[in-house]
Formats: structure tokens, sequence, C-alpha cells
């Protein structure tokens, strides 16, 4: 509950020191599972046999306490095929491991590792999906992103963009045909929600079996807005090109944030200084951003379990149009800032400054009678609370096996934040509490929502008092970045900031020329989306979208 | 916010007194009759009237697919609330609605999908289509897996540009629309869509042949031919 974080029992964890990690004391306890060390700018990256994953894996999860792994980024070289397994620790995430897998070109096998951290059954069969790598003893490797009649896999190197594809539109089949489907349990059925539903939140399908009215089998099916993402920013220059892309992933207006989470990632693989006086802005506009994008999740979650399109919906929709009006100030659009550039901002606060901290400093001022409102409305509404406590549980070890990061992490008692435990831009400065709740339903994820919007108004009051008060002939807003930027051949990093739905990771490998070799993006959606079968077993389909509404996805990330 | 304005003074008179006004009552005569003169008759073809009808009184359907719908949903809540046009309350089942705003990318696993929401609503239908991804594929146009604007698969009435379109815009596309339903001017469709069709339908090619054993004969399929794609 306070930037103070309790301090982790790591006597037992192999490896941690004083300052920082021991990657010695690491290698010695794989022994010589270790082929090869790397040096990524991030961590440190151990290269081990593609059959001897999992032994490898649990041995560090168990031994040296690597309990989440954030990310699987896949990619194809000219020689080989690679995975790389992003680990850190949920106590202390600056503690990475990068452990580096390569595969043969011509016949890329390499051994799962969905059988010690969950969360890796998704991100393998993206990599499997998109990258083209076998992974043995995966318990479904299927495509995720792609219909799965898709030929060829687009990301890697010999992939024909241009060849015709075929999709169909079997999986849509009418759900009375499958009636009674199960032969040995005649009483299931076969509900489709989605793609095209108003409870999912765009485009998703859940795939869904009942039993009498309660949940059986329910399964996410993924990849309507599968917009290619990765493959654009490999195809755009660092400096310029890739910015706008960002915006676009998680689009309720929480651009500014995932702008940072590439600005991160690119400013440290290019060793980039940012300006103080842009860092204040950038954490001010960051949470004005966090505000609006938990304003709609506020918003369409009322709509998903009242079914209210009048009072509440309304209301989170009046803020979000008063912070956008402040962002559109600020940046110049509503949605789309591409405000951030590597190495600062793209201009200062607007003229006249001092209408600019009025109208923030009006908006703040309402805030608390505003939400004293929504808590009337919803948290203190009975029937909400019939609704939520105690539906859609998620234990905090569930959150951990299968990564799940932000307002889902800490409404499940997991205190991380990396604002807090990895800092970067100004939050370390500010005075702000890190909010977490121990119920892990429905209800509290609402309510760690609510109440981080107290604590990113607070953010933002210190924020405009710095800025009030920077003194004009030190206002820089950006440092001094080559025009075509060349990261140096070779270099590779893992980033990630907290945006609006928790851990946005990036990984970035540079190859000498002016775009990155490859992209990948953690989407903090995806990992917690996977949540879902775990949470709404055998809970009311009403229950279940509002375990959904609770995790507040975007398609546009999960997919991405 | 308005607590601090005083109240209007009471004066004792009744709603229906104060409406009724002074003199001769005239509630029958309100301003658009008197345009029309002494007679109470309207003189008007019967299609005039029904596409008056239809462009004053639009049901739209309650589709979300990207980053514009946020703007979409802001264009139906306050502040812009579509609605004052005579724009209606989105309808979560297709069957229910004539207009459909497209509001996003669409990609090869949506766009079969899209296309049977599309066959499910009732003639007469109209499409909006909002955004630049709707027009051309906008930013992600170079995307392996995204189709080339809606107008592949479904004829369109109304391009909003923008990415995304504010809503103010949203709201002169939908007038704009309405518009032409009152005058029953309807779009040409100016590109051949993709179809869905039976895969047994298909010519015969490699493709075909490599996933015969995973399609059956009368599966729905969509084909996409992306080297012929604007």
């Amino acid at each position: 509950m306070s930037l103070e974080k309790p301090t982790p029992d790591t006597a037992t964890e192999v490896g941690v020191t004083e300052d920082g990690l021991d990657y010695d004391a690491l290698a010695d306890l794989l022994g010589g599972h270790v082929l090869d060390r790397e040096e990524h700018v991030n961590a440190e990256g151990f290269v081990i046999r593609p059959d001897e994953v999992q032994e490898v894996l649990s041995t560090l999860k168990n031994e040296a306490g690597f309990d989440h792994c954030a990310c699987v980024t896949a990619q194809e070289y000219d020689d080989r095929y690679e995975s790389i397994y992003h680990l850190r620790k949920f106590d202390d995430p600056t503690q990475e491991l990068s452990v580096v897998v390569p595969t043969t070109k011509d016949d890329p096998h390499s051994e799962s590792a969905a059988r010690v951290y969950d969360t890796a059954d998704w991100h393998e069969r993206e990599a499997y999906d998109l990258v083209g790598i076998d992974y043995d003893d995966h318990p479904d490797l299927r495509r995720i992103l792609l219909p799965e009649t898709w030929q060829g896999h687009p990301l890697s190197q010999d992939y024909n963009q241009d060849q015709p594809q075929i999709v169909t539109l079997r999986e849509n089949a009418n759900p009375l045909e499958e009636d009674h489907r199960s032969e040995d349990d005649p009483d299931t059925m076969f509900v489709n929600i989605g793609p095209h539903h108003p409870a999912t939140h765009g485009v998703l399908h859940v795939k869904t079996v009942l039993d009498g009215e309660q949940i059986a089998d329910i399964e996410p099916d993924i990849g309507y807005l599968h917009r290619c993402e990765e493959q654009m920013c490999q195809q755009g220059t660092y400096r310029h090109q890739i910015m706008p892309y960002p915006d676009r992933w998680d689009y309720v207006s929480a651009g500014i944030l995932n702008e940072w989470a590439y600005a991160r990632a690119a400013e440290d693989l290019a060793d980039i200084e940012v300006p103080e006086y842009a860092q204040v802005i950038r954490t001010m506009s960051a949470e004005l951003c966090r505000i609006a994008a938990h304003m709609l999740a506020l918003g369409t979650f009322a709509l998903d379990v009242f079914g209210d399109f009048t009072a509440i919906f309304q209301y989170a929709f009046r803020d979000r149009e008063v912070v956008q009006n402040i962002l559109e100030d600020l940046t110049g659009q509503r949605l789309m800032f591409n405000y951030l550039r590597l190495g600062g901002v793209a201009w200062d606060l607007p003229e006249p400054r001092e209408e600019f901290f009025e109208k923030t400093r009006d908006f703040l001022d309402d805030l608390p009678h505003k939400l004293e409102e929504y808590h009337d409305l919803i948290t203190g509404n009975e029937i909400f609370q019939m609704r939520c406590v105690d539906t859609g549980v998620l234990s905090e070890e569930m959150v951990k096996q299968y990564g799940a990061t932000g307002p889902v992490a800490r409404g499940s008692g997991v205190d991380y934040d990396l604002r807090r435990d990895d800092p970067y831009g100004y939050y370390d400065e500010l005075d702000w509490n890190v909010v977490t709740e121990e119920g892990g339903d429905n209800f509290s994820r609402v309510l760690v929502r609510m109440r981080e919007v107290e604590e990113s108004a607070r953010i933002i009051e210190q924020c405009v008092d710095l800025l009030e008060q920077w003194p004009e002939d030190e206002r820089e807003i950006q440092a001094n970045v080559p025009r075509t930027l060349r990261p140096d051949p070779d270099e590779e990093i893992y980033r990630a900031v907290e945006g609006a739905k928790g851990e946005l990771g990036i990984y970035i490998r540079s190859d000498g020329t002016d775009k990155p070799a490859r992209f990948k993006i953690r989407s903090p959606c995806f990992s917690n989306l996977q949540t879902l079968p775990e949470m709404s077993q055998g809970e009311y389909v009403p229950d279940m979208v509002a375990s959904l509404g609770s995790l507040d996805i975007v398609l546009g990330e999960v997919d991405r | 916010m308005s607590s601090d304005q005083t109240p209007p003074a009471v004066e004792d008179v009744s709603t229906q007194e104060a409406r009724m006004g002074d003199g001769v009552d005239d509630r029958f005569n309100s301003t658009l009759r008197e345009a029309f003169g002494s007679t109470p008759f309207i003189l008007t073809k019967f299609d005039k009237f029904m596409n008056w009808v239809r462009g004053s009184s639009m049901f739209m359907l309650q589709f979300g697919i990207a980053c514009c719908s946020i703007e979409m949903i802001h264009t139906y809540a306050i502040k812009h609330d579509l609605d004052r046009f005579g724009a209606g309350i989105p309808r979560a089942s297709p069957r229910q609605a004539d207009v459909i705003i497209v509001p996003g990318t669409i990609v090869s696993k949506f766009a079969p999908r899209m296309k049977r929401v599309y066959d499910q609503m009732p003639e007469p239908k109209f499409v909006v289509s909002m955004g630049s991804c709707t027009i051309s594929g906008g930013p992600f146009q170079e995307g392996y897996n995204v189709v080339k604007g809606a107008e592949e698969v479904i004829p369109v009435d109304i391009h909003v540009p923008g990415c995304p379109p504010r809503p103010e815009a949203l709201v002169y596309g939908v007038a704009k629309l309405q518009e032409r339903i009152a005058n029953g001017e309807s779009s040409p469709v100016t590109v051949k869509p993709y179809e869905l069709e039976q895969f047994g339908d298909l010519e015969q090619d490699e493709l075909v042949d490599k996933l015969a054993d995973e399609i059956d004969e009368d599966d729905l399929v969509m084909r996409y031919n992306w080297d012929n794609s604007p």
C-alpha cells in the first residue's frame, strides 16, 4: 500500500545479491545446461538446448525464484530459429533473465514450457502461428491469431505475402446443430458468444459449453483483430515511423502509456537520456490516459453488469470527454496522440500555460466528487455487490502462473506495479501509492481501478505543480537524437512499462539498420485473457460476462 | 454544477395553461400546419414518404471492431449524442438494424463474419464506413492479414475518413446518409466484393487441392487474392 515495498524473503533464492543478480551463481545452478551466455541490454541470456527447456525453466522457477514468465519471443535468423523466454520476478522485476533456445533451420523443434508456466501455452501458440517453431509436448499447439487454414508463417523469412488464402466460416456453425453433441453427457450445450456480441468488448469469440446454466468448458478464440502490428513496426524506422502504431494497440485513450513502452525500449537500446522536464510531461499525460482508460473500463463494466446504457455509462463518458479535451489541448488529438518522441515529447505545453493548468486543476478538483458519485452508483449498490462479490475469483497463485498483471493482478493481492518496482519517468520522485485488493473477485478488480484513478489524480496534481514552477529557460523537451537512428547491430532488449492493463513490454533486436530486425509486443491483455477459463469454470454465463468485463481487455492489444 | 442558479419564480400557472397560451386553443395549428396553408392534407408519393421516414428514424447496429468504435461510442454518448439527429439507439441484433457503421480494421478472419452479420440485416440496409482502415486498410494497409477496405466485402454508402474520425465527422457522415436516404439515392457498388462461397465451388488450383482434406465441400469459405488487392 505504499511506495516502500515490503522486502521479500529472498534468502533462499539463488543468485540474489545486494546489488542485483549474480549471473555466475545462476549459471552454476544450471551447470552443464548452459551452452553459452549472451549479453542483452536488460539482462543476460543463457543459451540452452531445445530438449532441456522444461528442466531448465523449472529449476529457475523453483530454486532461483523466477516466477514470472513475462514473454516468449520467437524469431528467425539466417541460420537458426530462436525462442527467448523473458523471465523476471513478481517480487522484484528488475531481476531479469533471458533463456535463449536456438533450434535448427530445417526442422525447428523445441520443447514446450507450458508445463512449467501456464502462460507459455498461448505465447508458444502465437510463436508457432507467426514464426513457425514446433513446440514438443505442448498441450494444444494450434494457430491462435490467424485462421486455421492459413498457409505459411508470416513472420518467417520465406513468407510470400501475395499468395492467396482461403478462410472458412465453419467455426461459427449454427449452435443448434451442435446441440447435445457430447455423447457421454447429453445435457451440455454449445454456445457461441461473439465475435460480434455486445458483451465481448470488441471482436472476441468465446466458445462456451454449458451444463444447464453453468459453464462446463470455455475457450476464448482470438485473432479477429490481428492487424500485423509487429510486421508494421518491423517495417518502420525507429525515429518516426513506429511511434504512431503503439497508440493503436490499446486504443481506449491509453495511447501515451503505450507510446512510452516503445519510447522506453528504444531509448534504452540507443542510450538516449530524456530531459527531466520532458519526463514530467510524459508522466502527467500518461496518467491522464490511465484515467481515461479506467473510466471506459468502469462504464463498460456497468453496461455489462446492469445493462445500463444510461446513467453510469454516460457519466463515465462525460468524464472521459473532459480528459480527452485536456489531452487534445496538449497533443492535438483526441485518441491517437502520437505525442512522445524518442528522447522527449513532440512539443511543450500549450500556450497560455495558465489556462492549461487551470483546466487540468478544475478537472482534478471535480474528480473526488465524481468518484463519490460512482461509488454511490456502483460499488455501494447492493445489486452490484451481489453480482460481483465472490464471482470470477482468481487466486494469487493463478495470477502468477498466467503472468497476469496490472489491475487484474493487483485485485488478487499481487503487489506488482512497474511504475514503482522498475521505475521510469518521474514516478519515483512523486508521492503516490500502489493499490492492491485481496479479494481476487470481479468486485476487487473494479475497486482497484477506481482507486487507481485517485492515485493517478495525485500524480497529475504533483506534476502540474512541478511544471508550473519549472524555470522558463530550463524547459527542455527533447534530447539530442540523430536524425536517422541506427542502434548498434545485434543488441537485444526487453523493456516494459505499466500500461493501463498491466505490463506492456517491447522486445527489440537491432541489426545495424534504421529499422528493427525483430519487434515483439508483450501485451498485458493477451496474458490476462488467458485467465478467463480459470475464473469462469462452473460459473453462470452472466458471471462470465462480468469476469470478462472486469478483465478489461482490448482486442487491439490482445491480437495486435 | 448549476446549483448556484436561483430557481425561477413559481407562478400560479399550471403546465397545461402555460402550454395553451392566451387566446384561442391553437394546439393543432403548428407552424408546419401553417406552412401547408388551409388544407390539412399532404399530397406526396408513397415512396417519397417512406424514404423520408427511413432517413428520419434509423436503427444502428451495435458493432464495434477497433479503435474507431471508441469514437463511435463517444458519438452515441453524452455531448455528441447521435440520437438528436434521429439516428437511433444502437441495436444489438442485426435483425433489428438498418444501418451498420463499420468502425475499424477488417482482417481476414473477421471479414466472413462481418459479411454474415451484414447478410442478416433486413433490407433496405445502409453502410457507413468509419476511418481509414475501412477505406483502404489505413495504416495497416501493408499487413499480411488486413483486408484493404470494407468495400472488398460489403457495399458502402458513406465513407468517413480519419484515423479515427472525430465524433463530429461521424455525425456529419450519418447526416449525409440520412439526406441521401430521404432523397431516395442509393450508392453504386464500385468494387467487386469478396464473396462467401462453398468450398466445392472454388476454382481448382494448388491451394484448393492442398486444403481439400481439411475443408468440406459445402463449408462456406472466403478466398483472398492478395495480389489483386488495390
